[in-house]
C-alpha cells in the first residue's frame, strides 16, 4: 500500500463525519510521524478547505508536526506540581542526548506522584535522577 | 484462591503496578483490576482479602509480594475504607473509587448505576432540570456557573439539534480528577450525559479529552461501546484534543471539535445558545456531568444539604506537589485550605515548611499560610483575590522562589495563547521580559526608539525597579480586563498574588510580621 493509499483510506473512514479534521490529523500524524505538505494537500481537497485553513489548524496545535521526528521523544512534565517536586533540577542535570528527544509536556495528570514523564502511551512517575537518566538511557 | 485488587488507573501504572500485579498473578492470585482509591502516596495499593476481611497494602514493590501473602509485610495499612484518609471523606461522586472495576457493567449496576438516568426518564426533562437545580450544582470546571440555569437555557433553546459536550481537557497541573472519573468510573459520566441530555433534548454527546491522557481516551471508548443499549437513543462519542492547553476554554474547545484552530470565540452569543456547529451546546466539565447521576438517584435537596454558602454538595479536592499525603479528598464545600494541608495532606512531602499553596491550577493565585483559614467555597476564595478553579492545590516549601514561579505563569500563558486577543498574546511576552528584568533587579534605560524627539509621551528617565514592579501591576491590570477569556485574564492571579505575598522575592522589602500574621 503506497502512501497516497493509506492517506485515501484515512480520509475515507472519516467521510461525512462532523468536524473531522482533527480525528484525520491524528490519523495521519500516528500513520507517518507528520503531516506533509502533500497530505495537507489532499487533506483540504477532501474537506472542501483551502491549504491555509489546514495549515492554520496544524500549526496550532502541539501534536501535529510538519517536520518528522526521527528520534524517541520522552514527554517531561514541567509544570507547576512537579516543579513542586523538584522537576527543574532534573531537567537541569539531564545529560543530554543527541540520539533521544526529551520534550516539555504540561501536565500529565500525575500531580501527586511527580515528577513524571510519558515515553508513547507509558506513564513513569516519582521519577529522580537515576531513574530519569535511565528512562532516556532505555530510548538511545 | 486469593483475590487481589489492584488499580490501572494511569497513576498506579506510573508507579509500577502493573509489575506488582504481575508479582501478585504468578505467586498465584487472581488479580482484579479496579479504580483507584485516590491514595496516590501508596499507590501500588494492593487490596487483599483475608481473615479479617478486605486488608490495604502500599506502596508495593513486587519483592513486597511474598511478605504480604505470608502476612508479615510491613506495608500493611489495615483496612482501606477505614484509613482515616477515606474516613473523612464524603464520597458521593468518587462512591465506587477503588472498589469497582471501571469497565464492568455487572460492577456499575450493583452499586447503583443507571438509577439516576432511569428516574430522571421517569420525571421527564423539566422535573429533572428541576432536580439539578435543586441540587445547587455549580460547574466544576472553575467558573462555577449553576448547571440547573445552564440547562434550562439549552432545553428553551429553539431548535432539532443541540449537544451535550464534556469537557475533558483537564490541562490544569495539580488535577487530576477528571481522569480519574474517566479511568476509574467510565459509566458513570456516560449516565451523566445521557441525563443532561434527556433534560435539555439533544441526542449527541462529545467528550473532548486531552490527548496525554490516552488511559483515558482508551477507557471511555471501551465504556461507550458497552453502555450503548443503556442510553440509546443517545450516542456518546470520544473526541481527542491535540496539545493546546487553551482548548479547556469551552468557546476555543467547540471551535476545536469543529475541527478549527482553537482559538477563543467572543461572548455573547453564548453556547448554549449558539455553541457546537451553532447549535444550543451545554458544555460541562467532567465532574458536574459525573455529579449529576448521584443527584438524580438521590434527590438534588439530599446533594444540596452538603456544602457551604452558596456552594453547595461535594468537591473532589486533589492534593498535589510536594504534599506528603498527595491524592484525591472529595469533601462537601467549607473545609479550610490549612486542613486540607496541614491535616488531611500531612504537610510537605520534603518535610520543611510549607511556603505557598497554589489553588486552581496555572491560573489560580498563590496563597501564603496566612491564608489557610480560608474556607473551600467559590466566593471565600474570590474574596481573597483567588479562585478554587477545578480545586487542585499544589504545595510549595520553603526552597520555592516566588518570582520564578510568577514568570512561569507568564511564560505559561506565552506559550499557550491562543493569539487571538492581544493582552494574552503580547501581554504574557512582556511580562516575561518585565519579570525578567526585575528578578536581575537592572531596571531599565530608555531605549533607542523612546528618545527619539518624535516620541512626546515616551518616558525618557530610567525606570527603577519600583517602577518595574508598577508597570508589572498595570500589565497585570490590562491583562485582567482586557483578555477574552480565562487565561490572559487569570494569568495575573499568580503573578500578583506572588508580588502581594513574597515582595522579598521580586528585591521589594518584605511585609512586617504583624501583617503576614
Amino acid at each position: 500500500m503506497t502512501d497516497q493509499d493509506e492517506l485515501d483510506g484515512i480520509l475515507a473512514a472519516h467521510a461525512g463525519r462532523e468536524g473531522a479534521l482533527l480525528p484525520i490529523l491524528h490519523d495521519v500524524q500516528a500513520a507517518f510521524g507528520h503531516v506533509s505538505e502533500s497530505a495537507i494537500r489532499h487533506i483540504a481537497q477532501a474537506l472542501n478547505l483551502t491549504r491555509a485553513e489546514v495549515h492554520g489548524v496544524v500549526s496550532f496545535y502541539h501534536d501535529f508536526h510538519e517536520e518528522p521526528e526521527t528520534r524517541p521523544v520522552l514527554k517531561l512534565c514541567r509544570a507547576e506540581s512537579c516543579q513542586a517536586r523538584g522537576v527543574e533540577a532534573l531537567a537541569a542535570a539531564l545529560p543530554d542526548n543527541p540520539r533521544v528527544k526529551v520534550e516539555t509536556v504540561y501536565c500529565l495528570g500525575l500531580c501527586s506522584v511527580g515528577p513524571a514523564a510519558m515515553i508513547g502511551h507509558e506513564v513513569h512517575a516519582r521519577l529522580d535522577a537515576a531513574r530519569l537518566g535511565a528512562l532516556v538511557e532505555s530510548l538511545a | 484462591m486469593t483475590v487481589v485488587r489492584i488499580s490501572d488507573d494511569a497513576a498506579a501504572l506510573a508507579c509500577g503496578a502493573n509489575a506488582v500485579a504481575a508479582a501478585f498473578a504468578k505467586a498465584g492470585c487472581t488479580i482484579e483490576r479496579v479504580s483507584s482509591w485516590g491514595m496516590h502516596w501508596l499507590e501500588p495499593l494492593a487490596e487483599i482479602d483475608g481473615p479479617n476481611g478486605r486488608m490495604g497494602f502500599g506502596p508495593l514493590t513486587p519483592d513486597d509480594v511474598a511478605s504480604v501473602l505470608a502476612g508479615t509485610s510491613g506495608k500493611a495499612i489495615g483496612t482501606i475504607a477505614e484509613h482515616p484518609f477515606i474516613a473523612r471523606q464524603q464520597r458521593f461522586t468518587f462512591a465506587r473509587a477503588g472498589k469497582t472495576r471501571p469497565l464492568s457493567l455487572e460492577d456499575y449496576a450493583a452499586t447503583g448505576g443507571w438509577a439516576g438516568l432511569k428516574r430522571a426518564r421517569e420525571l421527564g426533562p423539566e422535573a429533572t432540570i428541576a432536580e439539578v437545580t435543586q441540587s445547587g450544582l455549580r460547574g466544576r470546571g472553575g467558573a462555577g456557573f449553576p448547571a440547573g440555569i445552564k440547562w434550562t437555557t439549552v432545553a428553551k433553546a429553539a431548535g432539532p439539534v443541540k449537544y451535550i459536550v464534556c469537557n475533558a481537557d483537564e490541562g490544569d497541573s495539580a488535577t487530576f480528577a477528571d481522569r480519574m472519573v474517566m479511568e476509574g468510573d467510565p459509566f458513570m459520566l456516560i449516565e451523566g450525559m445521557a441525563i443532561a441530555g434527556h433534560a435539555v433534548g439533544a441526542c449527541k454527546g462529545y467528550i473532548y479529552v486531552r490527548s496525554e491522557y490516552p488511559h483515558a481516551i482508551a477507557k471511555l471508548n471501551a465504556a461507550i461501546a458497552l453502555a450503548v443499549p443503556h442510553i440509546a437513543p443517545f450516542e456518546v462519542e470520544v473526541r481527542v484534543g491535540a496539545g493546546a492547553y487553551v482548548c479547556g476554554e469551552e468557546t476555543s474547545l467547540l471551535n476545536s471539535l469543529e475541527g478549527k484552530r482553537g482559538e477563543v470565540r467572543a461572548k455573547p452569543p453564548l453556547p448554549a445558545l449558539e455553541g457546537l456547529f451553532g447549535k444550543p451546546t451545554v458544555v460541562n466539565n467532567v465532574l458536574t456531568l459525573a455529579a449529576v447521576p448521584w443527584i438524580m438517584a438521590n434527590g438534588g435537596a439530599a446533594y444540596a444539604e452538603v456544602g457551604f454558602g452558596r456552594s453547595r454538595g461535594t468537591m473532589p479536592i486533589q492534593l498535589a506537589g510536594n504534599v506528603k499525603h498527595g491524592g484525591l479528598f472529595e469533601v462537601g464545600f467549607g473545609v479550610t485550605l490549612g486542613e486540607l494541608v496541614n491535616e488531611i495532606g500531612g504537610g510537605t512531602a520534603s518535610g520543611r515548611p510549607v511556603r505557598a499553596v497554589q489553588v486552581g491550577g496555572p491560573l489560580g493565585a498563590y496563597h501564603p499560610p496566612a491564608d489557610f483559614h480560608l474556607p473551600f467555597d467559590y466566593e471565600a476564595f474570590a474574596a481573597a483575590d483567588g479562585l478554587i478553579g477545578h480545586a487542585g492545590l499544589t504545595v510549595f516549601d520553603e526552597t520555592a522562589d516566588m518570582s520564578a514561579q510568577a514568570r512561569f505563569a507568564m511564560s505559561f500563558c506565552a506559550a499557550e495563547s491562543c493569539g487571538k486577543c492581544t493582552p494574552c498574546r503580547i501581554g504574557s511576552t512582556r511580562g516575561v521580559e518585565l519579570i525578567d528584568r526585575i528578578r536581575a533587579r537592572t531596571g531599565r534605560q530608555a531605549d533607542k526608539v523612546e528618545t527619539l524627539p518624535q516620541m512626546h509621551n515616551a518616558r525618557k528617565a530610567p525606570r527603577t525597579l519600583g517602577d518595574e514592579i508598577e508597570l508589572l501591576e498595570d500589565l497585570c491590570e490590562t491583562m485582567k480586563f482586557g483578555s477574552l477569556c480565562a487565561l490572559g485574564g487569570f494569568t495575573p492571579y499568580p503573578v500578583l498574588s506572588a508580588l502581594k505575598h513574597w515582595p522579598e522575592d521580586f528585591g521589594m522589602p518584605a511585609p512586617s510580621q504583624e501583617a503576614a500574621e
